[in-house]
């Protein structure tokens, strides 16, 4: 029994309630940014513990804690707070301009608790069935939100959102299925065949065959969910039609969640095929997300689609890095989903302030955003510039680590590496660069934007680039060690 | 009492109606129909996984047999009969590949699941592990379905039948997931088809039509 998870997955939970009856009241946006605090807060008290106890298990096994989620579960409990506040304001300025109606608000802020209950289900969860069923049950909250100005564009985002990720990840449960039977060899049918920590301690004696099919339909399903190239068709259509906030915690925790579930199971293919299959596969489709994406952001105009195509080529990255296999290139994995997820949501909340001051999305209309705002202006420069890699910030150090991992160990893949990321680095410089500067499009909002979170994250990227806290390294080296 | 022999073959035979019904699926034109060959599929599914619970005694069996009774037998067909009433949609379904060849690639597809399912059916202690090749088959079937038709009802019913033949492959691998699996995987499905059914208003109220061809705005330049 634990009290830490049952608040870290209870509040979001109880939220969720509380704004389904609550929700089209005034102050709806005060009590979602509450009930984030109290998540994070949780979150925090789980990661004392965890710092002073080690991993521990809860409810008779079916959820637990180690390294590698509760870090994880850290950075969504506070992306997901940092975005509840930007939300507050941004949101106000979206039903002001009659984009939405109370009814919709309602709905939107009982998604956003439930859709952060089922991500830190996913991360919690020690029963791989269950995971399976909290990530199904992610699509269906996001779904709603992707959806939520049911204007003609954002249904058929949604749609396809759905019909995409609902196949994908019906090859996932195919996969659990199979993963359940090669355990139910080793350790009798029943819940216990399904449970991690279980199938982590038998992994090298799991029937090889069954797992290696079983890995690819898992790579297929939860893959479809991180955007890896080729099923990634979504991801850059949910990410521009739905509301702002709603695309940061997307790009920022939902890919990440996904990736999460997939090193789990890597982690278990590995104790039974030995290392190279999975670090194969995983290396294919990482390279291959990297390098199309790359390409793709050239040809973008529409701005939230153009960071969507960035958030693809980053998740290939991370999913590349833990194809490599070793402690340092997981390291790096690590390093960079934390990095990525911070800066691409930074990115998102100035993206939505410069699209409602502008009036749109295309990045031709957007123009001069200095002028009117140096806050939004500056915090999308430099949120730009962290993620395309450019020292001091931490994308440049995760970066460097992977590809002088990639250089020693898979010399092949670093020129792919190195031309998609100088490839992205002058699509997407080139493309922000008249946007921030230059003769101005934008007006004042009525609402003064929340930028506190743009530069909190940014912030904690620039820190992560110089330095990074040595318990938070012990952190990272211990999940490496998990994963590797 | 029943041989195991007769009992594999009585478990063959529902199989292969499971595989008959997913291929008439495919074949179908009108969407009452299609409906209905999918109640008949969950009913199929519910009683072979009644009978597999009989013959071996796993009591679970029967509350997985319960929950597709009561979801894809009645409750589901329940939801789709009255929705495209209420959208006031029989049409006939549309398909973006003519019929003989959408066939014809089900064929392969299924010489393709045989396969793929061979090597784990071998490992599978099951008495219906022989069955593994068909539930694969019906899951990519239905596959096959939702990406060859283009309204939005088929499209969903060939992700319902994608979910019992998932449920069918769980039942012949490993004679079913444990119990909290199998409720929160109904649960998903049941809470999906409810959004889905309001998105077809919103759909419809959008493009006054239900052919998803109109959903293909959002392309790359």
């Amino acid at each position: 029994m634990s009290p830490e998870i049952l608040a870290v997955l209870g509040m979001p939970l109880v939220g969720g309630a509380v704004l389904a009856l609550f929700g089209h009241r005034k102050r709806a946006a005060e009590i979602n940014i509450a009930f984030s605090s109290a998540t994070f807060l949780a979150a925090a008290a789980l990661v004392v513990r965890v710092i002073d106890r080690g991993p521990f298990s809860a409810f008779e096994n079916q959820l637990f804690v180690d390294a590698l989620n509760v870090f994880l579960v850290a950075l969504t409990a506070f992306v997901a707070l940092t975005t509840s506040i930007f939300s507050r304001p941004y949101m106000r300025i979206e039903q002001e301009h009659g984009k939405l109606t109370v009814a919709r608000l309602r709905l939107y802020h009982s998604m956003y608790q439930l859709f952060s209950f089922t991500m830190l289900l996913v991360l919690l969860s020690n029963n791989l069935g269950v995971t399976w069923v909290a990530t199904e049950a992610a699509t269906l909250t996001t779904v709603l939100l992707v959806s939520l100005y049911r204007t003609p564009a954002s249904l058929e985002a949604a749609w396809k959102y759905f019909i995409l990720c609902g196949v994908g990840i019906a090859q996932a449960l195919f996969g659990t299925i199979l993963v359940y039977l090669a355990a139910g060899k080793v350790l009798g049918s029943g819940m216990d065949a399904l449970l991690w920590t279980e199938l982590a301690q038998v992994r090298g004696s799991l029937e090889p065959t069954v797992m290696s099919i079983a890995f690819v339909f898992l790579l297929v399903g939860y893959g479809t969910k991180v955007g890896l190239v080729p099923l990634h068709n979504w991801l850059p259509d949910a990410h521009a039609e739905g509301p702002t906030p709603v695309s940061a915690v997307l790009s920022g925790l939902l890919l990440n969640v996904a990736l999460y579930a997939l090193i789990r199971f890597k982690v278990l293919a590995d104790g039974a095929l030995g290392a190279e299959f999975a670090s194969r596969l995983l290396m294919g489709f990482g390279i291959l997300s990297v390098a199309v994406a790359a390409f793709f952001l050239s040809r973008q105009r529409d701005i939230k689609r153009m960071f969507a195509y960035s958030s693809i080529e980053h998740m290939g990255l991370i999913t590349f890095a833990f194809g490599l296999g070793s402690p340092i290139a997981a390291f790096a994995g690590l390093l960079h989903m934390t990095v990525h997820s911070l800066t691409k949501s930074a990115i998102f909340f100035a993206v939505g302030h410069a699209a409602q001051k502008t009036g749109t999305q295309m990045m031709e209309d957007i123009r001069g955003l200095v002028k009117v705002s140096p806050t939004v202006g500056w915090g999308l420069m430099l949120g730009t510039v962290a993620i395309l890699g450019m020292p001091p910030f931490g994308v440049f150090a995760s970066e460097f680590l992977i590809l002088t991992t990639a250089m020693r160990e898979q010399p092949w893949a670093t020129p792919i590496l190195l031309v998609s990321l100088g490839v992205a680095f002058a699509a997407v410089l080139g493309k922000v660069q008249p946007m921030v500067f230059g003769d101005t499009t934008a007006r004042r909002l009525p609402h003064p934007p929340a930028l506190i979170p743009v530069f909190v994250h940014l912030g904690l990227t620039l820190m992560l680039g110089l330095y990074i806290p040595p318990y938070l390294a012990n952190w990272y080296r211990e999940a490496a060690r998990l994963i590797g | 009492m029943l041989t195991p022999a007769l009992s594999g073959q009585i478990i063959n035979l529902f199989a292969a109606i499971m595989l008959l019904l997913a291929f008439a699926m495919l074949a179908q034109r009108r969407v009452l129909s299609l409906i209905n060959l999918f109640a008949m599929q969950g009913l199929v599914l519910t009683l072979s996984t009644g009978f597999v619970a009989h013959t071996t005694g796993q009591t679970h069996l029967w509350f997985s047999a319960g929950i597709t009774l009561a979801l894809k037998v009645l409750l589901l067909p329940w939801i789709l009969h009255r929705l495209i009433r209420q959208l006031n949609v029989q049409w006939d379904v549309e398909g973006l590949i003519n019929i003989p060849t959408t066939m014809l690639i089900g064929i392969v597809l299924v010489i393709l699941s045989f396969n793929v399912a061979l090597p784990i059916s071998q490992v599978a202690g099951t008495i219906t592990k022989g069955t593994l090749g068909i539930a694969l088959a019906s899951v990519l079937l239905a596959f096959l379905m939702m990406i060859t038709r283009s309204k939005a009802v088929p499209q969903v019913v060939g992700f319902l039948a994608m979910e019992n033949g998932l449920f069918f492959a769980a039942t012949a691998a490993t004679y079913g997931m444990p119990m909290v699996v199998e409720l929160g995987i109904a649960l998903d499905v049941l809470v999906g088809v409810v959004i889905l059914g309001v998105f077809f208003f919103q759909i419809r109220e959008r493009f006054d039509s239900l052919d998803i061809r109109h959903l293909e705005k959002l392309k790359e330049e």
